[in-house]
């Protein structure tokens, strides 16, 4: 029997990203609901993602959102 | 098709005599066409923070960007013809912006072939917990990286690994609209995707430990 944990592994990424199936779906949440271990790397990993997106996140220089408008083309 | 119909149109829309039709006279037309393209510079404009977002990323400076973010609105307002209402501005204009980024020759670095394997998926959680004090709190663990460690941490990341990491991750793309922003196939985004997130837990695991030692 192959190592439940492992295969838990193996569906976190298309897990959290939303593209599994429903069936193994349901088999990943069985698992986290029982095992505590691959709960909080799933929880870890996410909390990851929303963290890195929002340290990596800048704000646009308010003279390029000028520049860009400036780019426009004039109407005849 | 009436061929003779078509190009007495054609012939008479040139002196702008032609009768008022379906889509209107040759003046209608052109205001129309004019409407069309200011709320096309306006749908193009209002995603300007979500497209310089991901464009800092893909670049290697803010510089970079700020350039490569100016070049896409310059050609997008000039080709803006060339866009199909109704399909994905944003993933159109990064397209314009990965083309130009690939012209410049900014993409040269190839990701390297021979890099040590990045662990598994959990390697970052469990270098974080070991060196943490008794049982790891998730938020705790996320805590104890820094904003710059994570920022130089994806700059680490390999070009061909980050761009799909910045689009899909950071700019909330879909894989396929990855995959066509970048010109590869779907396949190739997901195997990407999947290796550059663990090279750059990699890179968090380093710096991280690095601090805390």
């Amino acid at each position: 029997m192959r190592d439940p944990c492992a295969h838990c592994e193996e569906m976190m990424q298309p897990y959290l990203d939303r593209i599994l199936t429903e069936e193994e779906m349901a088999e990943a949440e069985a698992h986290l609901a029982e095992c505590e271990t691959c709960r909080r790397r799933y929880r870890f990993e996410e909390s990851l993602r929303v963290y890195v997106r929002q340290a990596v996140s800048e704000q646009m220089p308010p003279e390029l959102k000028e520049r860009l408008a400036a780019l426009r083309i004039p109407l005849e | 098709m009436n061929d003779g119909a078509t190009v007495a149109l054609v012939e008479a829309g040139s002196d702008e005599e032609i009768e008022p039709s379906e889509s209107g006279t040759t003046a209608e037309r052109l205001a129309a066409g004019a409407r069309d393209r200011v709320r096309f510079e306006e749908d193009a404009l209002a995603l300007s923070d979500q497209v310089y977002r991901v464009a800092r990323h893909l670049a290697g400076s803010r510089e970079e960007a700020e350039d490569l973010v100016q070049e896409t609105y310059a050609r997008a307002f000039r080709s803006w013809r060339s866009f199909q209402p109704g399909t994905n501005l944003r993933a159109w204009l990064l397209r314009i912006l990965t083309n130009l980024n690939i012209d410049r020759g900014r993409r040269q670095q190839r990701a390297p072939q021979t890099q040590a394997l990045e662990a598994n998926d959990y390697f970052l959680y469990d270098r974080l917990a070991e060196n943490g004090d008794g049982l790891p709190d998730e938020d705790r663990v996320v805590e104890r990286l820094s904003q710059d460690d994570i920022v130089a941490a994806l700059s680490a990341v390999p070009h061909d690994f980050r761009d799909v990491i910045v689009l899909v991750d950071i700019g909330d793309f879909t894989y396929q609209d990855a995959a066509q922003i970048l010109d590869i196939p779907i396949g190739t985004v997901m195997s990407r995707l999947h290796r550059g997130r663990r090279i750059l837990k990699r890179e968090l695991a380093e710096s991280a430990l690095e601090e805390g030692a």
